[in-house]
């Protein structure tokens, strides 16, 4: 057991902040609405890009650093902690770009890969449909071959970054006979056709993070196929394993600054001294520190046994949870701003409600654990 | 960066993971517990091996490893319930060993390394402590006080009360020391944390043993036709068991690692660990209670000697919310210090 970084981890981290402290992209611009924002990380991603920045998890090959598991934890890490943006293609950095470096073909990695990492080409994700969710495999969109190309009409849902993106990873059923894990193939699908209209989902905080996809007839050539027809339940798998991989880093950060900022307030009012207050924020603290902890515990197994313990959906749904107790005791202790429109503790408060949702439900998580960790035998359920 | 054990500290593991299970069965726990007695012929074995010693240092006859290795053997402990005086002994020689006078430490360390002398701990207010657990076996008992203060007694110096605790599987007493000798000179808070970490590494090992009993019992019975565990209100619970356990273990786990190579955070770690095993401790072994249903609320059924190990070891030196309380006020102080920086 060694809690602490190696040398060349030290650097890499030493590096990347000084690197990060003479080129933070400076405030959001506060005008322009959600394109000003997304235009600005756009910017944000191009001049990572520019320094070697963009995706340093990516083999040198393909333009990244080839960096370890810790130093991409580093990264993330280091970014939130600088308080700077993700970059704006986040979704092809670390879901798209991986899955073809598995499943592509030699000529869809040349064709790909480097206008993801300089954001020239923005990827979204389309697997969620209206009822396909925590069911994922049950999803009905449909891919019909005709000649050498792929017709598709179907619906996706909580498609986020969805009106910027050039490319969709897109799950699709080919084959309406085979069992349901078996005849899904996954598909880049072209978004700049008029068969795909994207129209915005208002979410609780009032803004639109993710879009609804409506698809009649959309036109995918079969060079666009990735990992091959019906092996899509396969490809996607890796995609869905790659999202919490290192993101996980930059939210425990982020959840730190924002116990941080709280703890802040509480002791400015004098409420540290409230034994209940400082009771619930002791609690918040231990929660923050298992947080980071079994992340890293996860990560080092994995460097160690070469597979993902039982702590990638434990993290994920105590940070879950951890949020949303802390966003609610922030309302008790911060008072009105935390419930007025355009203050960070009130979006903070409606955003968490999110975060037990996305990326599995903490109640498929549950059913994760009991079933994968523990061993315990599964429900039965209607087929 | 690695949470993993050295080749050396899996050995440790698996060696006393193997003996317990073979020497410290259900039956023969159970034995002890409804006698109300030591397994003195495990004790000495123990002894033997070197155990109660090994984060004593080698001058004072001890193998001189770390607290993770000490850990490592309070978990197996915690796991297995076994009936000998181990963490509160260990738990009196990391103070006499961080806190002590050389005289102290040359008094006492040499026979709680080799098992011949018996130790206990406890938190104390004007030397009286309410509980101790060994205390009716221990030859020496070190009391903390809550300005942080803390004194070394004899046995025979004291007052000792025998008591029976809920928890029949290690001996209790009431101690009341008279006088003001054998107080302890050094870093008492050093000792306190490394206590701390003991008693919360056992409680790992309670909370692990426990959800595996637990997962055992919910594939294996049968209700309405499945496996209950089958159910997600049951399964459910069953992965809260395993989310706590896991907090506790990482917290444990990194408090450990301070206390040999990172000794400023040591009190911030230990306090986390405690809070974090207290109340995993708590939880975990009243759900498994729970998920036995029925037979889980029974005597004969082994999953209530957790529980009551579980209380115990969660109320020794302050229950999670002192922890906690202490917790804040170290997050107050950086708050300052970062302030007036």
């Amino acid at each position: 057991m060694d809690l602490t970084f190696s040398e060349q981890e030290t650097a890499f981290r030493d590096e990347l902040r000084e690197w990060l402290s003479a080129n933070k992209p400076g405030d959001a611009p506060s005008e322009g609405g959600e394109d000003a924002q997304y235009a600005w990380r756009r910017e944000w991603q191009h001049r990572l890009y520019d320094a070697g920045w963009a995706a340093p998890a990516w083999p040198t090959e393909y333009g990244g650093r080839g960096a370890s598991l810790t130093e991409s934890a580093i990264y993330f890490e280091e970014l939130g902690s600088a308080r700077v943006p993700l970059p704006a293609n986040v979704l092809g950095l670390l879901l798209g770009g991986p899955t073809l470096m598995v499943w592509g073909s030699d000529e869809q990695k040349e064709r790909y890969l480097s206008p993801i990492l300089s954001a020239e080409e923005i990827w979204c994700q389309g697997f969620s449909e209206p009822d396909a969710g925590s069911d994922l495999a049950s999803l009905k969109t449909k891919a019909v071959k005709d000649g050498d190309e792929w017709v598709v009409t179907g619906q996706k849902v909580w498609t986020s970054g969805a009106q910027y993106s050039k490319w969709c990873m897109l799950v699709a059923r080919t084959d309406g006979e085979a069992a349901k894990h078996k005849g899904l193939t996954y598909f880049l699908m072209d978004m700049e056709q008029d068969a795909v209209q994207v129209r915005p989902l208002r979410q609780i905080t009032g803004e639109a993070e993710f879009n609804e996809l409506f698809i009649e007839e959309a036109r995918i050539p079969d060079e666009n196929v990735v990992g091959g027809v019906g092996n899509g339940w396969k490809v996607a798998l890796t995609t869905l394993m790659n999202e919490r991989a290192g993101l996980g880093f930059a939210l425990q950060i982020r959840l730190r600054q924002l116990l941080d900022d709280v703890i802040a307030v509480a002791a400015e009012r004098g409420l540290l001294e409230n034994p209940l207050y400082a009771d619930a924020l002791a609690e918040l603290h231990v929660r923050c520190e298992s947080i980071r902890l079994l992340a890293w515990k996860g990560l080092t197994d994995v460097e160690r046994y070469g597979q993902p313990g039982p702590e990638g959906s434990l993290v994920k749904w105590l940070w879950s949870d951890t949020n949303q107790r802390l966003t609610q005791l922030a309302a008790d202790i911060v008072g009105a701003d935390a419930l007025t429109v355009g203050e960070s503790f009130s979006y903070e408060l409606l955003r968490a409600r999110g975060n037990t949702i996305e990326g599995g439900t903490t109640e498929v998580l549950k059913n994760i654990v009991a079933e994968r960790v523990l061993g315990l035998p599964r429900l039965k359920v209607a087929a | 960066m690695d949470f993993g054990f050295t080749d050396d500290q899996c050995e440790i593991q698996r060696t006393a993971r193997d003996l317990l299970a073979e020497r410290a069965t259900p039956a023969r726990v159970r034995e002890h517990a409804e006698a109300r007695t030591t397994d003195a012929a495990l004790w000495r074995e123990l002894s033997e091996l070197g155990w109660p010693g090994i984060a004593v240092s080698e001058r004072y006859g001890g193998q001189g490893l770390g607290q993770i290795e000490l850990s490592i053997l309070c978990e197996e402990m915690g796991r297995s319930l076994a009936p000998v005086p181990f963490l509160p002994s260990a738990m009196a020689a990391s103070a006499i060993e961080q806190a002590g006078s050389a005289e102290q430490r040359e008094r006492w360390l040499p026979g709680l390394a080799s098992g011949e002398t018996v130790g206990a701990l406890a938190a104390a207010v004007d030397s009286t402590a309410e509980l101790v657990i060994g205390g009716a076996e221990a030859q020496v008992i070190v009391l903390i006080e809550p300005d942080g203060g803390g004194r070394v007694v004899a046995a025979e110096d004291a007052e000792v009360t025998p008591l029976e605790a809920i928890d029949p599987t290690r001996s209790a007493a009431r101690v009341s020391a008279s006088g003001e000798q054998g107080e302890l000179p050094g870093e008492v808070c050093v000792g306190l944390g490394r206590a701390l970490i003991s008693v919360s590494s056992e409680l790992v090992g309670v909370c692990d043993r426990a959800l595996t009993m637990t997962v055992e019992y919910v594939k294996d019975r049968k209700q309405f036709g499945v496996p209950v565990g089958s159910y997600q209100a049951v399964s459910h619970r069953c992965a809260q068991m395993l989310l706590d356990t896991e907090k506790a273990r990482a917290t444990a786990a990194f408090a450990a690692w301070t206390a040999d190579a990172d000794p400023e955070r040591l009190a911030e770690a230990a306090a986390m660990a405690k809070a974090a095993s207290s109340d995993a401790g708590r939880e975990v072994t009243a759900a498994a209670i729970q998920m036995h249903g029925g037979i889980g609320f029974t005597w004969e059924a082994d999953v209530h000697w957790l529980f009551k190990r579980a209380q115990l070891d969660a109320a020794l030196l302050g229950g999670a919310g002192r922890h906690r309380a202490q917790l804040a006020s170290i997050l107050a102080d950086k708050l300052g210090a970062s302030a007036a920086a």
